[in-house]
């Protein structure tokens, strides 16, 4: 009997009086990597600060582990075991590659085994380690990326939410990052991957949901990424 | 004119414009909000030194820091906290409501003429004679200055709370992804700025023994003039152009003849002026700093 990590119900999500999710239902097991695409403005985004309690949740449940997230402060949501790698990266240019590291120990729930934790993602990520002196706007933007993925792992989350971390990077770095990802969910991360780039990301993840209009359209398998019919259909259908 | 004593009194006026310079600027790194109610922190240990005078001295000096640590906590705590999230202009003005109503607090418990106040007033004696006649407050106000604001730096890059603060000061949003707590940082911001005041209201009354209802507004201004022609953005240039109005201030003051010192503070200003005319960004903005956009 699979262990749900994640099940969000009927998520309905407002800015103003514009609705951004119209009622959106998924659910992640534990030690999927599940990826979310969908055109812009379809509420990837909203759906991810939404469960990390950085929006308000007008009607609908998210539950993490069994738990119901909806009214815990941001802060509290990261110490039960959620990280958010945002998208654009924001790390913060003006400390050090070593500083904006430590920063994410600060969500952690517990202080335990915190320098087995860093030398693992200095292993997993070793411009982290090798730049660690350097002020983090320095990096380029891969290096960026790994920097905010090293971060969000060493709050020790058990379900890592990942907003577009291929945004703007050369193809060659967006390799990297994926096969990070990879390894990240063998040490028993479950993974929320939200990408603008459907076919890769179908390919990629063990289940891909599709996001259109603030709704969940459509759920895709890997076997799905070769079948272009039904990837325009996913986007542009009703 | 003695050259030398005019700088070393720029020295010690200019560490105490730049304790309330940091103060000043934590609070507006982690809120961005313009903190007017901090001069009435001051002015609180001010009076609270006043209203001791009979007590041993360390005993003031706890209360006073006491004092000015608790009225900051408790003025984010009950003004600004209900605030959080509204609209920059309506905490600007809360800032401005706590400050008049303190200062018709003031009033009304102190009256208008003044309360004496300075228990370290024995510091008000030469400490070194010669061709410079060094007070001791002088020395004390000064090393004050570097060892507080050592202290800052040192938390602020040494500690957890303090890589938090920084955090928080360049991306909040963000550093709360992270899990930084938000009351956490910004009540550790009042905090300093409630040491930092209390310090000022300490040493400030030596030289100024008559506590009145404006007696930390005038230094406050005055200091955020100086933040924000330093650049209230960052640390170390708010504190800098603190530093640098009192300095000026204190050699305006020895070099002005005085039958002018009533014009004293319309000079400062209009140094201001002309610095902003020549650096509108602010006076320290733009060395040290790149800011590199990457993809």
């Amino acid at each position: 009997m699979p262990e749900p990590a994640l099940e969000v119900e009927a998520l309905e999500v407002r800015y103003g009086a514009v609705p951004a999710l119209r009622g959106a239902t998924l659910s992640i097991e534990k030690g999927e990597i599940v990826g979310l695409v969908g055109p812009n403005g379809a509420g990837k985004s909203t759906l991810l600060h939404a469960i990390m309690g950085a929006l308000p949740i007008a009607a609908g449940s998210v539950r993490f582990e069994g738990r119901p997230l909806a009214g815990i402060p941001t802060e509290r949501i990261v110490r039960q075991g959620l990280a958010l790698v945002p998208e654009g990266r924001h790390i913060f240019p003006d400390l050090t590659v070593d500083e904006n590291l430590r920063l994410g120990l600060v969500g952690r729930g517990s202080t335990d085994g915190i320098a087995e934790d860093l030398e693992r993602v200095r292993t997993l990520f070793p411009v982290v380690h090798e730049f660690r002196g350097r002020q983090a706007g320095l990096l380029s933007g891969g290096q960026q990326q790994q920097l905010a993925i090293a971060r969000a792992l060493v709050s020790k989350p058990r379900l890592l939410l990942l907003d577009e971390p291929s945004l703007g990077l050369a193809p060659s770095v967006v390799e990297t990052v994926w096969n990070t990802l990879g390894e990240i969910r063998s040490t028993g991360v479950t993974i929320l991957l939200v990408e603008q780039r459907a076919q890769i990301t179908v390919g990629f993840a063990d289940r891909t949901y599709v996001l259109g209009d603030g709704r969940v359209k459509m759920e895709l398998g890997p076997q799905d990424a070769d079948d272009t019919e039904r990837m325009v259909e996913a986007y542009f259908g009703s | 004119m003695n050259v030398g004593q005019t700088i070393i009194n720029g020295l010690a006026l200019g560490a105490l414009y730049a304790l309330v310079a940091v103060g000043l600027a934590l609070v507006f790194g982690v809120l961005r909000l313009i903190n007017f109610a901090q001069g009435e922190l001051i002015t609180a240990g001010a009076y609270t030194l006043s209203l001791t005078t009979n007590w041993p001295v360390i005993a003031q000096i706890l209360l006073c820091f006491v004092v000015c640590i608790g009225l900051s906590v408790a003025i984010e705590r009950i003004a600004f906290r209900p605030l959080r999230g509204a609209a920059p202009a309506t905490t600007l003005v809360a800032t401005f409501a706590v400050a008049f109503a303190l200062e018709a607090v003031w009033l009304i418990a102190f009256g208008a003429n003044g309360r004496p106040a300075g228990p370290l007033s024995t510091l008000n004696t030469i400490a070194i004679r010669g061709s410079l006649n060094l007070r001791w407050i002088t020395i004390v106000e000064i090393a004050a200055g570097l060892v507080l604001l050592g202290g800052t730096a040192l938390i602020l890059n040494r500690t957890s709370i303090g890589l938090q603060m920084r955090a928080a000061a360049t991306d909040f949003r963000t550093a709360r992804l992270l899990g930084v707590r938000t009351n956490l940082v910004i009540s550790f911001a009042f905090v300093i700025a409630g040491v930092m005041a209390a310090v000022v209201a300490l040493l400030y009354t030596v030289q100024t023994p008559l506590v009145t209802q404006t007696f930390g507004l005038d230094i406050t201004i005055i200091a955020l003039v100086g933040a924000v022609v330093g650049g209230l953005d960052r640390l170390w240039t708010a504190t800098a152009g603190g530093f640098a109005i009192g300095f000026a201030t204190s050699v305006l003051g020895d070099v002005l003849p005085a039958s002018q010192e009533k014009f004293l503070t319309a000079f400062v200003f209009l140094l201001v002026i002309l610095l902003l005319l020549l650096r509108p960004g602010g006076l320290f903005t733009g060395f040290g700093r790149t800011t590199v956009e990457r993809v």
